[in-house]
């Protein structure tokens, strides 16, 4: 390719362009399947457009969409990141506790410490994987046994109920600005300023450099067991910060707090077409496939379909969304082809 | 099958040599032989007598369904794949056992059912991973969903019981004349056909082939997307029959049996030495892995320890298990860089 004589960028930058266009037709696409299944249900059931279902469809998604952010770093890089669910029953737990043993300490603090414990158990993630070099998805299964175990320990049977937790602190989760929850305005400021950094930074461009090829990477010196490590401690603290949303929304929190999340959570994001072995995929993509779960989850509730039937189909469309994601990249695979003789035949 | 020679590829002849004293001084599963014996040291000075027969009737009867699953999700990830659907194929298979039942089937002919939709299950994820090519991972992760979410519309919230208890007594007594549970035998039976396959017939040869480079193997002629196919196809299977035996042992089936286990057969798998990215492992090292849980669990119940420390105790081995082998490596990386460096 580099010895056609055409200018540089024209060879390189149409078929980026693109699959941009493309990538991002899959955001649309997602936003559009959330859409008609909304109208779908309203049409059926005219309470489903009610504010306060509206407002239930955000704040349920919430928790996912914010792990999902998280999740992308890590996965975007060819790792991933099975502890989180984990983190957020230990760090909803701890701060629960010190709420409970130390009335009056400032709601503000309950969040920097959860996010403070998350970002801890994420550092030790993000070290043994680049240190010791060994698989991720191994470190973190082992993490979310060690987390799960540490939380059974310290909870010890015990439930934390919601007259030792604030109202302040408990108000996160369910008051709303302009009729919008809380926990929905701080999910759409942590995904746009990811979303944001994810595009335009530097630091954030070497993620999927890595994960598309991890050799080519470290040739093109990208530090990357740094970037590897800083995923991994964000994909952390965002547990962290899950958890303490998590409390502020259920108001009471036992040892099975966030048990199971990991998988849902890697189902989201795979939705929202982020692709499992790195490389590429948004963060607004993940966030979007956790409210596309959600939305899924409510409309059945909402058709009066028997709630038995979410999990079912809640996998089948996973199923879907994987192969959906399969043939579009290969039809990106094969414009990309067509692209390169195009310029070959010029 | 300590004479395994590693297929030599390009990439790692220069490695192997390097390590190749490494691996034979300190092999995983001799370092697993030691676990063993200290787990079963620490047991019985922990506990009096922890070495009699009906502890191991009880470790055996407490890993039986998870160390039957481990066995073809063990080959899965030899071949370089992964399947998280087993745990829920169990349930799906003693919710459709348990549904046909109460509808006044006959048992065996409830079973019989339950083992073909185990298949089916099991030719879904192979036919969506080998033949339409979609990453393991989430294809899994999605039937574990769709598996667990049709057990749920079968059940609901119903509790299925009053199977025969001519077959149900297998949850309560061993094998006549011994002190082993019937799962654990069948287990053992099932490791030393899975040993047997796996390290020495061709079959065995061409999954540490594919683990090792997949498109090598597919060059040389091994029907790569048959055998994974094939391989996803029995391990539904035998999670289907993992599910029947959890069933009659429970003597009681509701949907949502076994939720979560996944990840429990994973970490045996791996905790006896297999590598996630495929081409290394041995039956063995799975059947030792199996071996210092159930010991472990067992001695740690019996000390009245917290089942969550057993949480704890579980991952530090995960952990270890994949830092030791690797630190050789990691230390000769972190020389290389400081020579660099300096």
């Amino acid at each position: 390719m580099s010895v056609v004589t055409a200018p540089a960028p024209a060879p390189t930058g149409r078929p980026v362009s693109r699959m941009e266009s493309l990538l991002r037709a899959r955001e649309l696409g997602i936003a559009l399947v959330i859409v008609i299944v909304f109208g779908l249900t309203t049409l059926n059931n005219h309470s489903f457009a009610q504010v306060a279902s509206i407002q239930q469809l955000l704040s349920g998604a919430a928790l996912i969409a914010l792990l999902g952010v998280g999740e992308t770093l890590v996965i975007v890089t060819r790792n991933v990141d099975l502890s989180v669910g984990s983190v957020v029953g230990l760090s909803a737990y701890i701060v629960g506790d010190l709420f409970k043993h130390h009335q009056g300490m400032p709601v503000l603090l309950g969040f920097v410490i959860a996010i403070a414990v998350g970002a801890a158990i994420g550092a030790i993630n993000g070290l043994v994987t680049t240190v010791a070099r060994v698989p991720s998805l191994v470190v973190t299964l082992a993490m979310l046994y060690i987390v799960r175990g540490v939380d059974g320990v310290l909870v010890n049977g015990t439930t934390i109920d919601p007259s030792s937790i604030p109202a302040a602190f408990t108000a996160v989760g369910y008051q709303t600005l302009f009729g919008i929850p809380w926990l929905a305005i701080i999910v759409v400021v942590v995904v746009a300023a990811a979303g944001y950094a994810m595009r335009s930074f530097r630091s954030s461009r070497d993620l999927y450099a890595i994960g598309s090829n991890p050799d080519a990477a470290a040739l093109a010196g990208i530090p990357a067991a740094r970037r590897v490590f800083t995923a991994f401690l964000i994909s952390g603290a965002l547990a962290g910060l899950a958890g303490a949303l998590f409390l502020a929304l259920h108001a009471q929190i036992d040892v099975s707090g966030g048990t199971g999340y990991e998988l849902t959570v890697v189902a989201a994001v795979v939705v929202g077409g982020v692709a499992i072995f790195g490389g590429s995929g948004t963060v607004l993509g993940a966030a979007l496939g956790a409210l596309l779960l959600n939305t899924i989850n409510q409309a059945l509730v909402a058709s009066r379909v028997s709630s038995f039937w979410n999990g079912a189909i809640a996998g089948a469309l996973l199923l879907a969304a994987i192969a959906f994601d399969r043939w579009l990249s290969l039809r990106v695979a094969r414009s990309l082809q067509s692209a390169e003789g195009a310029h070959r035949d010029l | 099958m300590a004479t395994r020679t590693p297929v030599p590829t390009s990439q790692n002849v220069g490695e192997s040599r390097a390590h190749s004293l490494w691996r034979g001084l300190l092999r995983w599963e001799s370092a697993l032989v030691l676990v063993l014996i200290g787990v079963v040291i620490f047991g019985s000075s922990q506990t009096p007598n922890f070495l009699n027969p009906t502890n191991f009737f009880y470790a055996g009867l407490n890993m039986g369904e998870i160390a039957i699953m481990a066995l073809p999700l063990t080959l899965i990830i030899m071949t370089g794949e992964m399947d998280l659907s087993v745990a829920s194929m169990l349930g799906l298979s003693g919710a459709l056992m348990g549904e046909l039942f109460s509808n006044g089937w006959p048992i065996w002919l409830a079973i019989a059912a339950a083992l073909v939709v185990g298949a089916l299950g099991g030719a879904l994820n192979g036919v969506l991973v080998a033949r339409v090519g979609l990453p393991s991972i989430a294809v899994t992760i999605g039937t574990l969903a769709l598996f667990r979410g049709i057990a749920l519309i079968l059940l609901a919230p119903r509790t299925i019981t009053g199977f025969p208890a001519s077959l149900t007594t297998i949850g309560v007594v061993p094998i006549p004349g011994t002190e082993v549970a019937y799962s654990a035998a069948i287990f053992l039976v099932m490791a030393v056909i899975t040993g047997v396959i796996l390290h020495a017939t061709p079959l065995g040869r061409s999954i540490f082939a594919i683990g090792l480079q997949p498109e090598a193997a597919q060059f040389a002629g091994i029907r790569v997307n048959r055998i994974k196919f094939c391989l996803y196809v029995v391990s539904g299977l035998v999670c289907a029959f993992a599910g029947i035996l959890l069933t009659l042992k429970n003597a009681s089936v509701s949907y949502d049996a076994g939720t979560g286990l996944e990840l429990n057969v994973v970490a045996i798998v791996l905790f006896g030495g297999v590598s996630i990215f495929g081409g290394r492992g041995t039956i063995i090292g799975v059947v030792l892995s199996v071996a210092i849980v159930g010991a472990l669990q067992q001695a740690l119940t019996q000390m009245n320890i917290q089942p969550e420390v057993q949480n704890i105790v579980l991952g530090v081995l995960l952990l270890i298990s994949v830092v030791i082998p690797n630190s050789g490596e990691a230390i000769a990386h972190i020389r290389d860089r400081a020579r660099r460096r300096a």
